[in-house]
């Protein structure tokens, strides 16, 4: 008979599969995985603590570097915390902007995942198909913010400038070109034999255990739970979109994916009926004070973010800086269900579990 | 002091100038004369209403009257009118600049306090402004066009009055006028104080009183009485609507009840908060505090829990038995504030290592570096 131990297995913290520094301490006997122990911190830049010397606008740069993927969510949901405490109501055209780029920014950050979630798995041409799609994007993006990744584009009150001339246009443009790029990634993955064994059932929970570890985002909606805070709690303008929340029954990595490129969709749809209804009178900016002042008091908002909820917690002393600013990372609360996920499984399923959960570093570290 | 007597100085400049001024259009004036008593009924209409409006209306009224008092100190007739138009562009650029806030605006407010009526105006309108635009704006509206018309019409009045009296008694005039400006003054001075006062703090809590309740009072007021119902009257330290933050109900637990109210928000059948949507500790010098944003799926949703706990010895039960999703929050709250989560199965530093000397977000924490 053949004698086996327990061995002590490291993943990261660089593995390309990590996307980002991610370090898992996985014990394996044979090919099962017996415990898997995240270490996580290695990109911990101490945001919430320099943001405590800041004032509000010059926090939002900071913001861009926590989920690099989706950064005007993130850009959105502090000026939104500050925006309510503040009671500001925005002029119609900075909320279209504002919307246009999240959404072209969830389309972006939901490319990105297909693509290195098929090349983790094995499959090298969805990635560069993928990724010239998102490069078309990014090229939006940073007509209008400046920046392609970082685009600390947002401020208190509007957007740092209005959209170039034409740029509503090839945004139009953009949303078919898109829808028929997205059929083809249909026909060269969904149906695709090879995926599907490795994507269905693996990686299964219940809805149970996603409440239970506070999951968002596609990772809670993979379960059949619909909760989609544009939808369900409509902030800036999302309830004058016509959209619908993708869920799949399943929760397993295939689920997932399902839910992905369904967003995808229908952020395309939002594209499109915002392109139509953006009024063409160029105030991008509400009135504001020149040094923005949070009033005294405290305030938790959160937002839907490519890969969930995201809030931001803000107490505010009046002062031009916060006192205290807490921002709940969707990346960090959906990876804690991931050494229950690989308990027990085998080893060839660990990347597939991992990438399923859409997990950006930066985010997760804060 | 000496802005009051450059004041003087001034009215007096100003005044021998409307004099002069008055002269030389004497026989121009003659064609008005008919109009006049019409113009002055109407000063004198404005007048009357002023002190009654005070109480409802100081910081429109100090805007008007300071602004009478700058248009009749400046010149007569026409001069008056048009600097008093230009001051109103003034003012509405001043109100594009920052509103700027409590420090500065409390400086300006100390200087204003001996300044001329003019500039304590102009001050308030901004302080009034910080408090809410709107309101302001529309009051300031509203002042602008009454001291416009007043000091129309108070021009044309006091042309009126000079003309009448010119031959003899011109000097004699000008003095009364002199004096009716000072009494003005005064008045406007503290009328502005006042209306400052009401501006900066008072406003703000008349318009909260005024607000109508929540919608989420019935909310609030639901969990509470379900929760006292089961765990006694006695298990909270308060509960009130946090209006900045959504208007979320915000339960503060006593330190002791914490966990058991946790218990009873999510296995309640009313309440049914299956969802822990967030987690963290704050540092506020006199005490920590833990803040947990609840959210049940069924009744769509949100409360707020937070709970008190002194700062030298921070320790509170863990939720993770409750919600598996508290686990990694709570260690980063134990991480970067050293509370300590009783009970909880794996309580590490999450993110700096178990190396680290401190705990980073606390207020006073001192970086440690042995390097150093």
């Amino acid at each position: 008979m053949i004698r086996t131990e327990e061995m002590m297995l490291n993943v990261g913290p660089q593995h390309p599969s990590t996307h980002g520094v991610f370090r898992l301490v996985i014990k394996v006997d044979g090919e099962t995985i017996k415990e898997a122990t995240p270490v996580i911190g290695y990109l911990h830049r101490g945001t919430e603590k320099l943001a405590e010397d800041l004032q509000y606008t010059q926090i939002i740069p900071y913001t861009d570097r926590m989920d690099y993927l989706s950064a005007m969510t993130n850009n959105y949901v502090i000026c939104h915390a500050v925006e309510t405490m503040m009671g500001l109501e925005l002029p119609d055209h900075a909320e279209y902007l504002r919307v246009l780029a999240m959404e072209l920014g969830r389309v972006a950050s939901h490319l990105v995942w297909f693509g290195t979630y098929l090349l983790d798995i094995g499959a090298v041409s969805p990635f560069l198909y993928a990724f010239r799609e998102r490069e078309a994007i990014i090229n939006l993006l940073n007509e209008l913010s400046g920046g392609r990744l970082t685009f600390n584009y947002m401020r208190v009150g509007g957007v740092k400038w209005d959209a170039p001339d034409g740029w509503i246009d090839k945004v139009r443009d953009f949303v078919p070109y898109m829808r028929e790029q997205l059929e083809g990634y249909h026909d060269l993955v969904t149906g695709n034999e090879i995926f599907l064994n490795r994507v269905k059932g693996i990686g299964r929970y219940t809805k149970e255990d996603a409440l239970q570890y506070s999951l968002s985002g596609a990772n809670l909606r993979c379960t059949g739970i619909e909760w989609d805070l544009r939808k369900h709690e409509p902030y800036s303008i999302y309830d004058r979109f016509d959209f619908d929340v993708i869920t799949a029954e399943e929760g397993d990595a295939w689920s997932r994916y399902q839910c992905r490129m369904g967003e995808i969709e229908e952020s395309l749809r939002i594209i499109e009926q915002a392109v139509e209804q953006i009024p063409n009178d160029g105030q991008y900016m509400a009135k504001v004070p020149r040094i923005i002042k949070a009033p005294k008091g405290e305030a938790f908002v959160r937002i839907e973010s490519p890969r969930g909820e995201i809030g931001c917690y803000i107490a505010s002393e009046g002062k031009k800086e916060p006192y205290r600013l807490k921002f709940r990372r969707p990346s960090f609360y959906n990876l804690q269900i991931l050494p229950k996920l690989l308990e027990g499984e085998n080893m060839a399923n660990l990347i597939t579990i991992l990438g399923g959960v859409d997990i950006v570093l930066g985010e997760v570290d804060g | 002091m000496s802005d009051e007597k450059d004041l003087e100085k001034k009215k007096a400049a100003a005044a021998a100038k409307a004099r002069a001024e008055a002269l030389r259009k004497k026989k121009e004036k003659e064609a008005e004369d008919q109009t006049t008593p019409e113009n002055s009924e109407a000063s004198e209409e404005q007048k009357e209403v002023s002190p009654e409006d005070t109480s409802k209306k100081d910081v429109a009224e100090d805007a008007d009257l300071a602004k009478k008092k700058a248009a009749a100190a400046a010149k007569a007739k026409a001069a008056a009118l048009a600097k008093q138009k230009r001051k109103q562009e003034e003012a509405s650029e001043s109100e594009d600049q920052p509103a700027e806030d409590g420090e500065l605006a409390k400086k300006k407010a100390a200087a204003a306090a001996k300044a001329k009526a003019a500039a304590l105006a102009r001050q308030k309108r901004k302080q009034a402004e910080a408090d809410s635009d709107a309101e302001a704006e529309d009051e300031k509206a509203k002042a602008a066009a009454k001291a416009k018309a007043a000091a129309a019409a108070k021009a044309k009045a006091a042309a009126a009055a000079k003309k009448k009296r010119e031959g003899s008694v011109d000097d004699e005039a000008a003095a009364d006028d002199e004096k009716a400006k000072a009494v003005a003054a005064a008045k406007a001075k503290a009328a502005a104080a006042k209306a400052k006062k009401k501006a900066g703090g008072k406003k703000k809590e008349e318009s909260n009183e005024e607000e109508k309740p929540s919608p989420n009072q019935p909310v609030l007021d639901k969990y509470v009485k379900v929760i006292k119902e089961h765990l006694g009257e006695d298990v909270f330290e308060e509960t009130y609507i946090n209006r900045l933050s959504k208007h979320v109900p915000t339960l503060v637990a006593k330190r002791d009840t914490y966990y058991i109210i946790a218990q009873f928000l999510k296995f309640n059948d009313q309440l049914g908060f299956d969802y822990l949507s967030e987690l963290h500790g704050t540092d506020f010098e006199t005490h920590m505090e833990v803040y947990v944003h609840l959210f049940s799926l069924r009744n769509k949703q949100s409360v707020a829990l937070k709970v008190k706990i002194n700062r030298n010895q921070p320790e509170i039960e863990s939720l993770v038995g409750l919600w598996k999703g508290a686990n990694w929050p709570e260690c980063e709250a134990y991480d970067l504030f050293g509370i300590k989560f009783l009970n909880h199965p794996d309580l590490k530093r999450i993110l700096l290592g178990e190396d680290w000397v401190g705990h980073p977000m606390r207020k006073d924490y001192e970086p440690h570096d042995v390097e150093v």
